[in-house]
């Protein structure tokens, strides 16, 4: 058994960032609801996003948040599912997490800069 | 009669049939020691107090880990159907026997030994520490002081087949115990012992262990006491 003082820091990043998760989780769920509900078009909503710098923070430390609560978790199933360890464990970890932050941050963007 | 099927063999092997009669206040020991005493005396199985207090006859009883010396056959088998195997996630020696080696290594790894804080002559001459009965401390080593060893939540871990190096909740719950007993001195570096790759922090809190504890001790509660105590640890830069 390795490096406990880094898989407690991991540990803690995992379920603190299930926590930071929280708010970001329901406020989307709110935002979507009422975004239904008001019977706003694409056209619409974007007309909304772009250029919201809220938006951008707001969203932008959501996909921060899970990029890392997700390659975090991905890390536990890989070892314990696929018994990988070291070096080849947390660069997979890594890559997801990046792929996660690029692929959402892109999204962000999108909404942010795109004209209707 | 009861019809009884019992794992022969090692890793390889299969169940093999007995017919065994029923009698009142019968545990699933009588019916192994029945086997073995009357049917087959070839039959390997391990036992000693009869009375649950030295945990050796712990087996998987239709498909569930208990101590089979306080199962009584009317709890478990309603239709008169009995599934004896060992115990899981341990080498199986032969028949019902397991060997509990990794089981109570990974207990002195995990810094299952009481280190005192002081010598021992320092001790005598001081006196008897004084706890308090009331204590939080002393109440947390309470909780999980009583267990027998017996390898019930070892054997019911998911996480310890997934993960075979994890430390499983038997020796964590030691750990925890020790790391709340003010006369013990070992302190951060118990706590380095069970926060790595395979301790405390890759339990998944499925709660199996405390579902199954024979001595209904909560292994859960304890890892869980381990986790916030390494997290502090590492948040005050001594883990």
């Amino acid at each position: 058994m390795t490096h406990p003082s880094r898989e407690t820091w991991l540990w803690l990043i995992h379920r603190g960032s299930a926590v930071a998760m929280l708010p970001f989780v329901a406020g989307h769920l709110i935002l979507m609801m009422l975004t239904v509900r008001s019977g706003l078009s694409a056209a619409d909503i974007l007309g909304r996003t772009q250029g919201s710098v809220s938006l951008v923070a707001y969203y932008g430390f959501f996909v921060l948040f899970v990029s890392v609560h997700a390659a975090l978790g991905l890390r536990t199933e890989l070892a314990e599912k696929l018994g990988w360890r070291g070096n080849r464990l947390d660069l997979a970890a890594a890559t997801m997490g990046l792929l996660l932050l690029a692929t959402g941050g892109r999204a962000v963007w999108a909404v942010y800069s795109v004209s209707a | 009669m009861l019809d009884v099927a019992v794992w022969r063999g090692t890793t390889e092997g299969s169940f093999e049939h007995f017919d065994v009669p029923r009698s009142d206040s019968q545990t699933v020991l009588d019916v192994v020691t029945y086997i073995q005493r009357h049917l087959d005396t070839t039959l390997a199985y391990r036992f000693s107090c009869r009375v649950g207090v030295c945990g050796s006859c712990a087996m998987k009883v239709n498909g569930v880990a208990r101590w089979t010396c306080r199962t009584h056959v009317s709890s478990v088998a309603g239709d008169g159907h009995l599934e004896i195997a060992p115990l899981d996630h341990l080498p199986r020696l032969r028949d019902l026997v397991c060997d509990m080696t990794p089981f109570f290594e990974k207990w002195t790894r995990a810094g299952g030994a009481f280190v005192p804080f002081e010598p021992p002559e320092t001790t005598v001459k001081r006196g008897f520490a004084a706890i308090d009965p009331l204590s939080q401390k002393r109440l947390e080593a309470e909780a999980g002081i009583e267990c027998i060893g017996c390898g019930v939540c070892y054997s019911e871990c998911d996480t310890v087949g997934r993960l075979p190096e994890y430390l499983g909740p038997a020796a964590l719950n030691r750990a925890w115990t020790l790391t709340n007993d003010e006369r013990d001195g070992r302190g951060a570096s118990r706590l380095r012992a069970v926060a790595g790759d395979a301790g405390c922090h890759s339990c998944h809190t499925q709660m199996s262990c405390s579902e199954r504890c024979p001595k209904r001790l909560t292994p859960a509660a304890s890892i869980a006491g381990l986790k916030r105590a390494s997290a502090l640890a590492a948040l005050r830069g001594k883990l």
